[in-house]
């Protein structure tokens, strides 16, 4: 008997046969292919029942409904709230991955103390108790020294309680310096009180379902400007009332690509072809008449304070704005300025929107009452269709802020920006005059739902003047840069958290308040930001603890909205229903009682910005903004960054347009690496040619370049804030830049 | 062409004078047959009996439930603790606030019983229930389209587990890691009753036959998106 290699090969067969004849290797192939269909690492929603928590989104001033799906205590998804009268069901990209932020392994879990360098990154835990006690401690330090107008606060959220309370906050501790984050709405307002009369609170009212003729000055109707998924609505309804839009603005943005007509004009000059419809209007007399002759003051002539009647905006008009001289601003042709008036006038309910991109900048003073005045040439004001000032919901006032000697003679210093209120902040003038210790150095910065240090252009010089300012606290919930360039970070509930009013939604029609409600409990160790300024109130005692007398932020808000309370908890939205907006109102509480186009005070006119940078800079760059960025306090989360088109974002590197005719000049062609240089700094970005961008532009677009918050944001592209810088508006104070010069070379 | 001819012969020739040399005799030929049938074997009583004991493990679930006992004391059959929501979406299996309104002491003389009260109802613990009939991930499955719309019974997927005075083992596949009752105790696919198996040729074997009320509600029609959405 012999075994050999045969035999071996006999018994490989014979398992061979068997095997094949047996049922694993049919199973196991089975079991394989079903396993590879449901990797066990795979994420999957937790088994259970459903339930849906109605709130409002707050992560824009967009104030959307929103309904959150949970399975426990799980949130599953975000969805839109059917029937908000914001948003009717829809949601937006940023919205939709709100749970992402919620849920963010990155978020801060606890009360964190610097351990080392300020920006180092090097961290400890602290309790509250210490966090409330360190710097109530300082505050108290300040204040007994006379020094309270040294600590200033800013907050990103919109006029709501909680910037309500943090603004008492200050006013009781004696600090005039409280700043909130302005924007295209701040221009609005002014606009309105400066024409109509409105009052500070009052924000502007659009009654855009109602409009047939849209003439936008580059608002991105569609990618983000006012309440972004209600915008969406309102140009579907558009679409069936075919109502058109004009879309004016030097890119082809999408809401321009969707639009009726696109015209494209050199960037900045969007005011001059206001001023140049209009005087198509009054020249033909295609103007309403009867409004203008009945309701307005300032047409035909002003008097001034010396009591000599000067040239009214008829006048000055005709004069300096003929279709010929606009054309030379504007670049485009007579007969185009002409035929756009003419369709203007023809629409039964025109109005003239401005607000470049997402409104994220309040721009030129100038150029916001040019385009306003539009709408008042055709009695746009308060009517169907038109434009009006949408009083601020009434709040319960609160109990006045007790008397106190050093409250008292400290709100009364000078605000760091030059501005005489709060209610228009200047907040780029803060940087300057915290770098220059003029009036007065900063000792203490609060920041609340902001990232300062992201979001304000010239991110250098506002870096410098953090490292001069000896006690920063953030509250944020997240890493952003402000609160990795803080001392000490006493974090927030996230929106899904925390229970407190959203403003009124950005560019509505009517006058809404909406819960956002605490839909989670709180995940970790977060304190409502309400909360924390009512123990540091109650920490510095007296009268600061007198005036904000609340046991937590829920009193506070239950006795701010009062009846409202009762609606807002039940639908989770309240609506003036007593009142009809527009209204029809045909009289203004201007000085004149009538609308003013001009007065003693100002005329409409157009003053070009001086944007920075000299010759040798040959091109201009502009900011652009998408709905799959978001670009303010909230970083975007990676669901949005993963649906950012390669033309924006390639791998680690944002990109640049330039129209092919500029970049074939210079000799660069698609995804070419180019060094980036304006006045204010310089980046590596890649070349993405683009037809719809006017030669000799180049954009960039807003949300990327972030140094901080977690793995999936940071070290994306570049920030647009580095490389660009504020202009004060000398109207308003308020920045008025659109753009500035740049060059490209080869990197 | 002769030639050609020849020269084959010949190699052949050779061919043969090799072979004959090699060829076994009767004894190694024996051997030759006797490892074919020793690997045969072994791999066939590996693949039939031992693998699919290795392929499954076997848990016992928390609690032994007795679905007899409990069905006779219910008023709605299987729809009294396996209901559907209000929102169509099926409950599965109950959770403790379903089981409190009985048991938040003990009610009888079984050790089970106690055991569920002490261990779960008074600490306010779920019971972790081992799910029989749990589909695949990858599987959208609607209760309510298959016993509401369609007026299926129960016994059709799930047999006569209502009658039951114990929890039968689970079984679990260690690589797809889903229920044997879900794949079929039988690995070559033999089935005797519709509830055998709940694999995708099952479900199809019954839509194939009843063609007229298939498909997906909102489209009306057939395809891979019904079920894997």
């Amino acid at each position: 008997m012999k075994i050999d290699r045969r035999s071996f090969l006999s018994l490989g067969i014979g398992v061979a046969a068997g095997t094949a004849f047996s049922p694993l290797p049919w199973k196991l192939m089975d079991d394989v292919s079903i396993w590879t269909q449901n990797w066990p690492w795979t994420p999957v929603p937790a088994k259970g029942e459903s339930t849906y928590v109605n709130s409002v989104c707050t992560l824009c001033p967009g104030s959307c409904g929103i309904s959150v799906r949970k399975v426990d205590d799980r949130g599953v998804k975000i969805e839109g709230m059917k029937g908000h009268p914001v948003n009717q069901g829809g949601i937006c990209a940023l919205g939709l991955a709100g749970l992402q932020l919620l849920y963010s392994p990155d978020r801060i879990k606890t009360p964190l103390k610097r351990s080392g360098k300020r920006g180092e990154g090097k961290w400890v835990s602290i309790s509250w108790d210490q966090a409330i006690s360190e710097v109530a401690g300082k505050l108290k330090e300040l204040r007994t020294g006379g020094q309270a107008h040294t600590v200033a606060g800013i907050t990103g959220g919109g006029p709501n309680t909680l910037s309500r309370l943090f603004k008492r906050f200050l006013a009781a501790y004696g600090s005039p310096n409280f700043f909130n984050t302005p924007s295209i709405d701040n221009s609005y307002r002014l606009a309105l009180q400066m024409m109509n009369g409105a009052t500070p609170d009052a924000t502007v009212g659009l009654d855009l379902e109602n409009t047939d003729f849209i003439l936008s000055f580059g608002c991105g109707l569609l990618d983000g400007w006012g309440s972004p998924v209600h915008m969406f609505k309102t140009n579907t309804a558009w679409r069936k009332t075919q109502a058109r839009v004009i879309q004016i603005e030097p890119r082809l943005s999408r809401t321009a690509a969707k639009a009726y007509q696109w015209i494209p004009i050199t960037p900045g000059s969007e005011g001059a072809l206001a001023l140049g419809i209009a005087n198509v209007l009054i020249t033909e007399s295609l103007y309403r008449k009867d409004f203008v002759d009945n309701y307005t003051s300032g047409f035909e002539g002003v008097v001034n304070a010396s009591g000599e009647l000067q040239k009214g905006f008829k006048q000055h008009v005709l004069d300096n704005f003929s279709p010929k001289a606009v054309s030379e601003i504007t670049g485009l042709d007579p007969a185009a300025i002409t035929l756009l008036a003419r369709e203007f006038a023809k629409a039964k309910a025109p109005i003239a929107l401005f607000g470049r991109g997402q409104g994220k900048l309040p721009g030129s003073m100038d150029e916001a009452l040019s385009i306003h005045a539009l709408n008042m040439l055709m009695g746009a004001i308060n009517q169907k269709g038109g434009i009006y000032a949408l009083p601020t919901p009434d709040c319960q006032a609160w109990p006045a802020v007790p008397p106190d000697a050093v409250a008292d003679s400290g709100v009364k210093e000078p605000r760091l920006d030059g501005a005489p209120s709060d209610v228009y902040s200047r907040l780029n003038q803060l940087p300057p005059a915290v770098l220059s210790g003029k009036p007065y150095p900063l000792n203490v910065l609060l920041v609340m739902e902001a990232n300062p240090l992201y979001t304000m252009s010239n991110s250098k010089s506002v870096q410098e003047a953090f490292n001069k300012i000896p006690l920063v606290v953030s509250f944020s919930s997240f890493m952003d840069e402000t609160a990795q360039n803080s001392d000490l970070i006493l974090p927030n509930h996230i929106y899904l958290e925390r229970q407190e009013d959203a403003p009124l939604p950005a560019g509505f029609s009517k006058p809404v308040i909406s819960l956002s409600k605490a839909v989670f409990k709180p995940l970790h160790n977060t304190r409502h930001a309400g909360d924390t300024l009512i123990l540091l109130a109650k920490g510095l005692g007296g009268s600061v603890a007198e005036a904000l007398p609340w046991k937590d932020f829920e009193a506070c808000l239950k006795q701010a909205m009062g009846d409202k309370m009762e609606s807002l908890q039940k639908t989770g939205y309240w609506i003036n229903t007593g009142a009809v907006f527009p209204d029809g109102k045909t009289t203004f509480t201007t000085p004149s009682g009538k609308f003013e186009f001009a007065s003693s005070a100002f005329c409409p006119g157009f003053t070009p910005v001086k944007i920075e940078g000299d010759a040798s800079y040959p091109l201009l760059m502009i900011p652009y903004d998408t709905m799959r960025l978001a670009s303010g306090y909230t970083a975007n989360p990676p669901f949005d960054t993963k649906i950012l088109e390669e033309t924006i974002l390639l791998h680690q590197d944002g990109l640049i347009e330039i129209n092919p005719k500029t970049a074939q000049s210079m000799g660069l062609s698609e995804n070419d690496r180019v060094l980036l240089q304006t006045p204010r700094g310089q980046a590596n970005v890649l070349i993405h040619l683009e037809e719809g961008i006017m030669p000799g532009v180049i954009a960039l677009p807003r949300g990327l370049g972030h140094t901080a918050y977690d793995a999936y944001i940071a070290g994306k592209g570049v920030n647009l804030n580095g490389l660009t810088g504020p202009i004060a508006d000398p109207l308003s104070g308020l920045d008025a830049a659109w753009g500035i010069k740049a060059k490209l070379s080869k990197a | 062409m002769s030639n050609s001819d020849d020269r084959t012969q010949t190699v052949s020739g050779k061919a043969a004078e090799a072979s004959s040399t090699n060829k076994p005799d009767g004894s190694s030929r024996g051997i030759i047959v006797l490892c074919f049938c020793i690997g045969l074997v072994v791999s066939l009583v590996f693949g039939w009996v031992v693998f699919p004991r290795l392929l499954y493990s076997r848990k016992q679930q928390p609690i032994d439930f007795n679905h007899s006992l409990h069905a006779g004391l219910v008023s709605n059959g299987c729809e009294s603790c396996h209901f559907l929501r209000d929102d169509g979406t099926y409950s599965g299996t109950p959770k403790l606030a379903q089981c409190i309104d009985c048991h938040q002491d003990v009610q009888g003389n079984s050790p089970e019983e106690a055991k569920f009260v002490e261990q779960y109802v008074k600490k306010g613990i779920e019971v972790p229930w081992l799910v029989y009939a749990r589909q695949p991930d990858c599987v959208f499955f609607s209760h309510a389209a298959h016993v509401k719309a369609a007026k299926m019974d129960c016994v059709t997927c799930h047999g006569n587990i209502g009658d039951s005075e114990h929890l039968k083992v689970y079984e679990q596949n260690r690589i797809s890691g889903y229920s044997r009752d879900v794949e079929g105790a039988s690995l070559i696919g033999f089935k005797k009753h519709t509830w055998d198996r709940m694999k995708m040729d099952d479900c199809s074997e019954c839509h194939q036959k009843q063609k007229a009320v298939m498909g997906s509600v909102q489209t009306q029609k057939e395809g891979c998106f019904v079920c894997h959405k």
